[in-house]
């Protein structure tokens, strides 16, 4: 390398151009005008989404007399929480007075199966119609699709008839079942445009292989799924365990989801509103979605915008 | 278009046979009553266009596609109608294809673990793939950290398993930068003279095309329009898209008359008369308009007499690339280039004298593009 511009000893600018001013990375400052929007921003919309929770916290945590003097965001004098007991295991729905106890596991037996009945039916669902173009594959999405768009309002009464009938109305197996109906089209979506997004070639090559409709899907497609089933597990976790509508119309009171007993335990109509004991129940419901998305945000983030992922 | 009847296309017992395979697409015909024998441990590439049918044809082959009309033999079998994985073929993708939660290992041994093979027999074959592509290095890592070479050595790797007897290639090497293609290109042909397989190998690469195959078969329009060895294909194409496709730079294609006086045959164009007398026509010529085709290379470059056709003709612009240089010229009011030695370039707005002999040449009929 014999290069004239090369041998050139460092700090040596071209000639005619100045040899102070701007270097390197620009200065930023700390209270620049869009930091302070930025911020402000952010710290307004945390605000305002976080004070009713701060509310309710602190609520829970103060006994009546204290909630009566109305200070309702000063925090609470003497933390007591007995309201948390009472909510999990006292407070009185109709003629039992176990609490959120009873509704919270009826909730588990509800959501689990449910869960996962709907994601496996619904993810071989969208696998079959992204990989294996059967006949009237097209017009089959179609259906399912429009499924999603029919308020369920519209299904109850039929729903209640067609349970009534084959033996299960009432029952938590009837309830999971409308679950994991009610969850199919918006899921077999999900995974459909999750496998189409995988590299075909991928697929013919496991045909080349020898492998069949299952052992593609097991060995081949469910491995490279994780991002794309912790959203739907996300999406039914807490669409399912949120849902008062069907669980109060499919169960009967000792089967009653928690979110059905929640609102027993509030709308009482006898004696004093325990406005801690409110509190609290309405935070232990709300407590699963809440650790759920906890736990697996990263990988909700990452499967979401799944439709960039490659494998 | 024409259908070309090749002579070759009866061959004793050949490995792969297709015959009248028709593919439709509802209304859009894909692959139209295609014929094409493949001998045993031939190499065969299948060269066109992107469109022309040339992967679907390797995907039907394959067993990927449902054809529309038409039979498929491997091995004499009548497989039509057979999954994949019983036709006896490994197949290789242009995206390679790896499974990517596996290791190597269990990639190259995923067919034949689902086929029920012995481990020890699978241990064997993953074995000697491994030493035939050099991956034994390999072997426990994963898809993603191997590099795009690697990469297609164990998409290569696992079709070389499975024991089979045709190979298919979708493209391989198209992923791939140029200098690894050339490499890897060099190791496909190694592979062939090695395992002795049939290969049909799928490209729009031409320089693949020729140097892989023992015969290509070039398609348009999911038509094959000439299938033949390498050299005959590129200097003998049976008409004018073949001449054009094949060559970099391509065919010099002049728009002129056939004509006939005085007992010769001449190609005329404005004030130029090309003699055609050491031309060999494929049928008795007629006159009328055509097409004259001359290679770049095939013109030679400030020459003497000594040549049935000399011009003189103007330089617009040189091209150097390195080993050889590429001229283009007017020649009337038509393009024309001419490939010389790096040594003998002229200069830009030069007037030079060129010279060639038609036997060299192709001419086409102007209206069907068919070689005269």
């Amino acid at each position: 390398m014999s290069d004239h511009a090369v041998s050139l000893p460092a700090g040596t600018g071209s000639i005619g151009l100045e040899a102070s001013g701007p270097r390197g990375p620009k200065p930023r400052h700390v209270f620049s005008r869009r930091n302070i929007f930025l911020y402000g921003t952010l710290i307004v919309v945390a605000l305002y989404y976080l004070l009713p929770l701060y509310v309710m916290v602190v609520t829970s945590l103060k006994g009546m007399p204290e909630i009566r003097l109305g200070n309702i965001f000063s925090p609470p004098l003497e933390i007591t929480f007995e309201p948390w007991v009472k909510a999990w295991s006292s407070a009185c729905t109709g003629l039992n007075c176990d609490g959120l106890s009873r509704g919270f596991w009826n909730s588990v037996r509800i959501t689990v199966p449910s869960v996962i009945l709907s994601i496996a039916i619904a993810s071989v669902n969208g696998y079959a119609l992204a990989n294996w173009r059967f006949k009237g594959a097209d017009t089959f999405f179609v259906i399912l699709i429009v499924g999603a768009f029919i308020p369920y309002q519209v299904m109850i009464y039929p729903i209640v008839i067609i349970l009534r009938e084959i033996g299960l109305y009432g029952s938590l197996s009837g309830l999971v079942i409308v679950h994991s109906i009610f969850g199919m089209p918006i899921l077999t979506l999900l995974f459909r445009n999750y496998f189409s997004s995988m590299p075909e070639e991928l697929f013919r090559a496991a045909r080349v292989d020898g492998a069949g409709f299952w052992g593609i899907y097991f060995r081949i497609m469910l491995p490279m799924s994780l991002p794309i089933f912790v959203v739907a597990i996300i999406i039914q976790v807490t669409g399912i365990w949120n849902d008062f509508l069907f669980g109060v119309v499919y169960t009967r009171p000792d089967t009653y989801p928690m979110t059905v007993q929640l609102n027993n335990i509030v709308n009482s109509v006898q004696g004093v509103k325990e406005y801690n004991v409110n509190m609290a129940a309405t935070i232990l419901t709300g407590l699963v979605p809440l650790v759920v998305y906890f736990i697996s945000g990263k990988l909700f983030v990452r499967g979401i915008a799944a439709g960039a992922v490659k494998g | 278009m024409t259908r070309i009847e090749n002579p070759s296309v009866s061959i004793q017992n050949p490995s792969v046979s297709i015959q009248d395979l028709s593919l439709n697409f509802g209304a859009i015909s894909v692959l139209e009553t295609l014929n094409i024998d493949v001998a045993e441990g031939e190499f065969i590439v299948l060269l066109g266009p992107s469109g022309c049918g040339k992967s679907t044809l390797l995907n039907c082959i394959a067993g990927l596609l449902d054809v529309s009309d038409g039979r498929i033999f491997i091995k004499g079998k009548n497989v039509t109608w057979e999954e994949p994985k019983d036709r006896g073929i490994g197949m290789v993708f242009q995206s390679y294809a790896l499974y990517p939660q596996m290791t190597v290992e269990k990639n190259l041994s995923f067919g034949l673990r689902v086929a029920g093979i012995a481990k020890d027999e699978i241990a064997k074959r993953i074995a000697r793939a491994a030493e035939i592509l050099q991956i034994e290095p390999l072997l426990q890592r994963k898809p993603s950290a191997l590099s795009g070479g690697q990469r297609q050595r164990v998409a290569i790797g696992r079709a070389l398993v499975r024991d089979v007897d045709v190979f298919l290639f979708d493209e391989p090497l198209s992923n791939l930068d140029a200098k690894l293609r050339a490499e890897l290109r060099v190791e496909i042909k190694l592979l062939h003279s090695k395992l002795q397989n049939t290969m049909i190998y799928v490209t729009h690469d031409q320089i693949e095309a020729m140097t892989l195959a023992d015969r290509i078969a070039v398609m348009k329009g999911g038509v094959i329009q000439q299938l033949d060895a390498p050299q005959t294909i590129y200097n003998r194409p049976v008409n004018r898209f073949v001449a054009g496709f094949l060559g970099s730079p391509a065919m010099n294609f002049l728009d002129g008359r056939l004509e006939k006086d005085d007992g010769n045959w001449h190609f005329a164009f404005e004030d130029v008369r090309i003699p055609l007398a050491t031309y060999a026509f494929e049928k008795q010529p007629v006159p009328g308009a055509a097409v004259f085709g001359i290679r770049p290379e095939h013109v030679a470059f400030n020459s003497g007499a000594g040549w049935p056709f000399t011009a003189t003709a103007n330089v617009v612009v040189v091209e150097p690339m390195g080993s050889d240089t590429l001229v283009w010229l007017k020649l009337g009011n038509q393009n024309f280039t001419v490939r010389v030695t790096s040594e003998r370039t002229p200069n830009n707005a030069d007037t030079v004298s060129i010279g060639f002999d038609p036997m060299r040449a192709s001419l086409f009929d102007a209206a069907t593009g068919n070689r005269l």
